[in-house]
Formats: structure tokens, C-alpha cells, sequence
């Protein structure tokens, strides 16, 4: 639309907005879930030098606003992905049978938090949290049976691990060299996602630099020889869960994605080399427009960046591809039944966004591991969105929306204004060791708490429609303290029956090569194969390296 | 002379890394005129014991998203009873199921739990209630 035109409509709108105000607003905030205000309606001139070409263009076309596949969900729809994992490989090999059933379509791993922080399940800081929000795996026997009787060739598999990601990437690797599929065949994805730990999700262990080499490490020994996984899931989902506002997560996200491209060229990597390999991982809150409207712009941008900032020149580098999970924190303890509704909208937000995967949280999340049923409803919920809505017809349906476009306009304004700030900052790593992250993170989710305590933001049946009467003791899963002492037990059995003096070795060749320049991934294989722990690997790593710590801030 | 402020320890035990909900209460029992220690991540109990006695707090408080709280409450209260400090209450707040909320309380492992949707005027309001600073 021309100036003028824009200039008119904007007068029209004017008088319009003069026409109605004899009849008052109802007494509530007009603005999202981050608390960025919208104006009662959009008209073609919010959208002032708006140009389709430049902004929009085609499905699977640069900029890709409209999405990173030409044919989108007319060809496949998005992979229907269950984050689980819990107890024993055992009984989480048995809830993926049961997920791969009902028609889920790629696997998702979560670890117990030893297992994140890179501890055996018999170490002394495990003690009462072994299996218990994810599955305790410590050595490749561990990682045998979790994917025992499923062919690695077949499913794909997504691995929420960080820190040690080398190690249990390694580990997937090595299992299925076991069932005969080579590393070629392999498909999934490693969060591997280290800057996010130190700005929100805060599970770290290396200081940045080492762990940065770790994952440049994972990003050639990929290209070399697992050509088909995504070696990292840069995410914004925990900084959004911490507290963060839409913009700070989708701004916080990106910049992480551009210091690992940082990295990796530092690393002398050609760009072209690792960038297709990286994937993103976004949160779908309740603010429904808000998130459409961060996602599309997410893809915008990082297509941008890559092509004139970074020099990619394969197409496959510019995409940002990205998973999303509905918000866990969004979710409320009371009523809990409702949560089925919050994670239905939040489900069809992502896919009308163009997710390339969901995962959709169940109605108990908030109080403990979900039961089966629980998880039934949730993936039912997105087979009722593929199926049934009509969501998956039409490619980026809500494109051309004024306000969507406006919204998405802004969601990149304010984007590009953090990365400046990052930029002058001295990048992620200096912002992080500033606590920039963390502080923008806690003010947010402060003002957050705020406004639901002082009735500003209605959450239902939390602090309106409250049900007095209501009896929170839901049927919940619950883990079994038994889980701990078997597993510390199948260590023992394991140390006790291993060639040890060929975990010793490989151990000490591993030492070596930390303290050199060499990628670690093929002495992690050795340790691994050799049914070295977690635990052991890891150790190696925290005498070399060091361990991080943060200045604590609220 | 100006009455002594509560003193609260709002700590986290575990591996557990969700600190969302302790800063976010830490800051709000700061804001309602409390003196507050964060302990930071990654504490273990005997940690978490040492600096509420290092601090001389009132109050400490778990945050606990791991399930690993039938494990830390125990061990934190019976620490601090160790150490002569048993009374000191101990409150805490995460993802904890009502019987595991009974299960606490029962055993004086917990003096009061703060499930998730509790405002943080409702936490001060109880602190000021039941701690003598």
C-alpha cells in the first residue's frame, strides 16, 4: 500500500477509533501474555512499506516467513513427538513401544537430572534423583536396552542432553553400531544446547570455552560421518519457561544460534558445512497471535543473517527448522483438566506457525510425570488438529492478517534491538558472564507473578473461577525409590564385569586428547564402546576443564 | 530500636536447575520487607544447612522441581537439628504431590508447602504469621 494511502487510512481509523469512544473498553489490560500492547484493530496501515516479495515470499522461498518447505503439511504433517522418559531404560523402552503404537512418530528422550549433570547413578549427588525426572542412563548397556527391539534405522530420536551430549550421542551412536546400522543411517537430534543452560535451563557443567569446543567437535564429526543429525536444538523453550517475554525468547534463541555459527566458522568450519545440521526448539504459550507471530519472524530473521550476515550460500543453511513444546508454564495446578484446552490452542498456534515437530504437554504435568492416559489425550489432541480442524489444508494461513504481519514486524523490531545490545555487549558469552540473560529473564518473569497476584492477568482457576471445593489429589505416576537401588546395582554388575583395563586406557587417551586441540568425539567413542560411564567420561572432562559456576541473582 | 528483619534462605537442593519459582520468590519476600539469601543452584543439604546457619536465618525455603523431595526435606531438617538449629523453619514450594505434602508435614520434615499458583502474599503473609524474627 502507498504512503498516502496508508496516511488516509490512518486518519479513517482515527475518526473511526473518535466514533467509538462513547462506548467504554471493559475494565483488562489490552496486551499479550508478555505484555507488549495491541491496539483494538490492525488495518493495512500497520503495515506501511510492507512488501510481499521481500517479507513474505513463497513456502520454502526466502526469506521462508511462510515456511521452510515448499509443500509443507500437504506433503507429511509435522512429526508427532513425545518427550519421555523416566525410571529405568527398561520401562522407558516399554512407554516408547506403547508411544510408537498409538501412532507417535519419533521418539524423544528425557534423562534423569544425574544423567544431565553428567553423574553415575551411584555418585553421592544422585542420591533420590535417579530416574526420577527422566531415565538414569550410565553406560552404553544402559542405552542397549532403552532401545532394545526398536531399529534405529526406522525412528527418529530426539535427545534433551547438554553438557555431556558428546558423551550420550556417542553412547546412541554406538548402539547402532550394535544392531547393525551405521552412523550414516542415524537420524534424530541432540539439544546440545550449552548457552541456554547458562542463561536459563542452568544445567552446565564445562565453563563456556571448553564446552563450546565440544560442540564445534560435535559439528564436524557430524559432517564427517552422521550426515543426517541435527547436532543441535538451539532452544527457546526453557528461556520462555524461566520467565522470558516472546520477544526476549525468540531474541535470546537466535543470538545463541548465531554464536554457534560464530564458533564454528572460529573453528574453521565452512559454514555451509555445519549450518543445515542446526535445528530449533521453540515454546508455544497461550498468547495465541503472539507466538504465530514469533515463529514466522524467527524463520525470517535467521534467514536473513545467515545469507547476508554469515555468507551461507546453501539454501539448506538459511532454514530455521524448529520443534516446538507447548508451555509447561503455562499450565496450572488447579482444575487440571483445563490444561487440555490451554495445550490445544497452544498446540494449533505452532502448527498454524508451521512447526516441523510438537510435542504437547499432558494435563499432569504440572504436578508429576504424566500418566499414560494423560499422555493419550495430549497426542490425541494433535491427531485432532491434523485430522479433523482443517489446521493442516493451507500453508501459513494467517499470512496477509494485519495484525499477524504487524505483530510479526514487531516480534523482528525488537529482536534486532536485543542482538545490538548483545552485540555491544560483547556477544552471548560476555552477556551471559554480565548476567544480562539472567536479570532481562527474572524481571520478566517477576512483573509476570506480579500481575497474576494483583488480578491484572486472569489465570482461570488460579486467581479467578476458583473452585473452593476442589481436591487436588489426582491420580499421579509415581517412581518407585526401588528404581534407585537397581540401577546403582546394574553399575556395580557392569564395573565389576568390563574389561577395566581397556576403560583405564581409553579413559587416559581421552585425557590426552582434552588437553590438546584434537575433536574428542572418536577417543568419547572409544570410552563408550568400552563401556566406560557417563560418570567416568565426564570426570575426565571436569580435571581438564574445569567446572562453571554462576553469581546467583533474583 | 527497629525490630530485626526475618531472615529467610531460599535455597535449592538437587541437581534440579527450574529456579524460576525460588527467584521469583525470593525477590517477593525481599519486596515484603524480608532480608534474603539465594543460595544458587545445585546445593547440597549439608550446604544448604551451612549457609542458613552461616546467614542466621528464620526461615529456609526449598525449591524443589526434581521429585527428589522426600530425600532433601528430611535430610535438610534433620541436619539442621544436628547442628542445634531446629528451629529454624523449614517451608518449601515445586512440584510436590498432596501425599507427599501430608507425608512431610506429618514428619515435621516441612512446616508448610507452597504448591504452584500460591501468590507471594500468601507466602509472606504465613512467614510473618508463624516465624518470630
Amino acid at each position: 500500500m502507498s504512503q498516502d494511502g496508508c496516511k488516509d487510512l490512518e486518519k479513517d481509523y482515527q475518526a473511526w477509533r473518535a466514533a467509538r469512544s462513547g462506548l467504554s473498553d471493559r475494565p483488562a489490560s489490552f496486551d499479550t501474555v508478555s505484555g507488549l500492547p495491541v491496539r483494538d484493530l490492525y488495518t493495512p496501515a500497520d503495515l506501511a512499506g510492507f512488501d510481499y516479495s521481500r517479507d513474505l515470499g513463497f513456502p520454502g522461498q526466502y526469506p521462508y516467513t511462510r515456511g521452510v518447505q515448499m509443500n509443507m503439511y500437504r506433503g507429511r504433517l509435522w512429526t508427532m513427538r513425545q518427550f519421555a522418559g523416566f525410571a529405568t531404560a527398561a520401562e522407558s523402552n516399554a512407554r516408547y513401544k506403547f508411544l510408537l503404537q498409538r501412532g507417535t512418530t519419533g521418539l524423544s528422550v528425557a534423562f534423569d537430572m544425574p544423567t544431565i549433570m553428567g553423574y553415575d547413578s551411584d555418585h553421592p549427588r544422585s542420591y533420590g534423583e535417579v530416574g526420577r525426572v527422566g531415565v538414569a542412563i550410565d553406560s552404553l548397556a544402559d542405552m542397549e536396552t532403552l532401545f532394545r527391539d526398536i531399529p534405529l534405522d526406522r525412528v527418529s530420536t530426539s535427545m534433551t542432553i547438554n553438557a555431556p551430549a558428546a558423551v550420550i550421542w556417542a553412547m546412541y551412536i554406538a548402539c547402532g553400531e550394535k544392531q547393525g546400522v551405521p552412523s550414516e543411517k542415524l537420524t534424530g537430534t541432540i539439544q546440545n544446547d550449552i548457552l541456554k543452560e547458562y542463561i536459563a535451563q542452568k544445567s552446565w557443567i564445562f565453563p563456556p570455552e571448553p564446552s563450546m569446543r565440544l560442540i564445534t567437535d560435535i559439528f564436524a564429526f557430524a559432517a564427517d560421518h552422521v550426515p543426517r543429525w541435527n547436532t543441535v536444538s538451539i532452544s527457546g523453550y526453557h528461556i520462555r519457561e524461566a520467565g522470558s517475554t516472546a520477544a526476549q525468547e525468540l531474541a535470546f534463541t537466535l543470538a545463541d544460534g548465531f554464536a554457534y555459527v560464530e564458533a564454528g566458522i572460529k573453528a574453521g568450519l565452512d559454514v555451509d558445512r555445519f549450518a543445515p545440521r542446526l535445528s530449533f526448539f521453540f515454546n508455544s504459550h497461550i498468547d495465541f497471535f503472539e507466538e504465530i507471530a514469533k515463529m514466522r519472524a524467527a524463520r525470517r530473521i535467521w534467514a536473513r543473517h545467515m545469507k547476508e550476515k554469515y555468507g551461507a550460500k546453501d539454501p539448506r543453511s538459511l532454514l530455521c527448522r524448529f520443534h516446538t513444546q507447548t508451555a509447561g508454564c503455562s499450565l496450572t495446578a488447579q482444575q487440571p483438566e483445563n490444561n487440555v484446552v490451554r495445550t490445544a490452542y497452544e498446540a494449533l498456534a505452532a502448527v498454524l506457525a508451521g512447526t516441523q515437530s510438537l510435542h504437547t504437554n499432558s494435563l499432569d504435568e504440572v504436578l508429576a510425570l504424566p500418566t499414560e492416559k494423560a499422555v493419550q489425550i495430549a497426542l490425541r489432541t494433535q491427531q485432532i488438529i491434523a485430522h479433523e480442524t482443517g489446521a493442516a489444508n493451507v500453508i501459513d494461513p494467517l499470512a496477509g492478517s494485519y495484525f499477524v504481519e504487524s505483530l510479526t514486524n514487531q516480534m523482528e523490531e525488537q529482536a534486532e534491538a536485543y542482538f545490538a545490545e548483545i552485540e555491544k555487549r560483547g556477544g552471548v558469552i560476555a552477556a551471559i558472564e554480565q548476567n544480562f540473560f539472567q536479570q532481562e529473564i527474572a524481571d520478566a518473569a517477576y512483573r509476570y507473578q506480579r500481575a497474576i497476584d494483583s488480578g491484572q492477568r486472569i489465570v482461570v482457576g488460579v486467581n479467578e473461577f476458583v473452585d473452593p471445593d476442589e481436591n487436588l489429589d489426582i491420580e499421579l505416576l509415581a517412581i518407585d525409590p526401588a528404581v534407585e537401588r537397581d540401577q546403582v546395582e546394574r553399575l556395580r554388575r557392569l564395573r565389576a564385569t568390563r574389561d577395566n583395563l581397556r576403560v583405564r586406557e581409553t579413559l587416559d587417551d581421552l585425557r590426552k586428547a582434552a588437553a590438546g586441540t584434537a575433536n574428542l568425539m572418536p577417543f568419547i567413542l572409544a570410552a563408550v564402546r568400552a563401556y566406560a560411564t557417563e560418570g567416568e567420561i565426564i570426570q575426565v572432562f571436569r580435571e581438564v576443564f574445569g567446572e562453571y559456576r554462576e553469581k546467583p541473582v533474583f | 530500636m527497629a525490630a530485626r528483619k526475618i531472615r529467610v534462605l531460599v535455597a535449592k537442593p538437587g541437581l534440579d536447575g527450574h529456579d524460576r519459582g525460588a527467584r521469583v520468590i525470593a525477590r517477593g519476600l525481599r519486596d515484603a520487607g524480608m532480608e534474603v539469601v539465594y543460595t544458587g543452584l545445585h546445593q547440597t543439604a549439608e550446604q544448604v544447612v551451612q549457609a542458613a546457619i552461616q546467614e542466621d536465618v528464620d526461615v529456609v525455603g526449598l525449591s524443589i522441581l526434581s521429585g527428589a523431595h522426600l530425600t532433601f526435606f528430611p535430610r535438610v531438617t534433620e541436619l539442621l537439628r544436628e547442628a542445634g538449629a531446629g528451629d529454624i523453619v523449614v517451608i518449601g514450594g515445586g512440584t510436590i504431590p498432596q501425599a507427599d505434602i501430608r507425608k512431610l508435614k506429618e514428619n515435621g520434615w516441612a512446616r508448610e508447602i507452597f504448591t504452584p499458583g500460591t501468590s507471594l502474599e500468601t507466602i509472606a503473609a504465613w512467614i510473618q504469621a508463624n516465624v518470630k524474627a
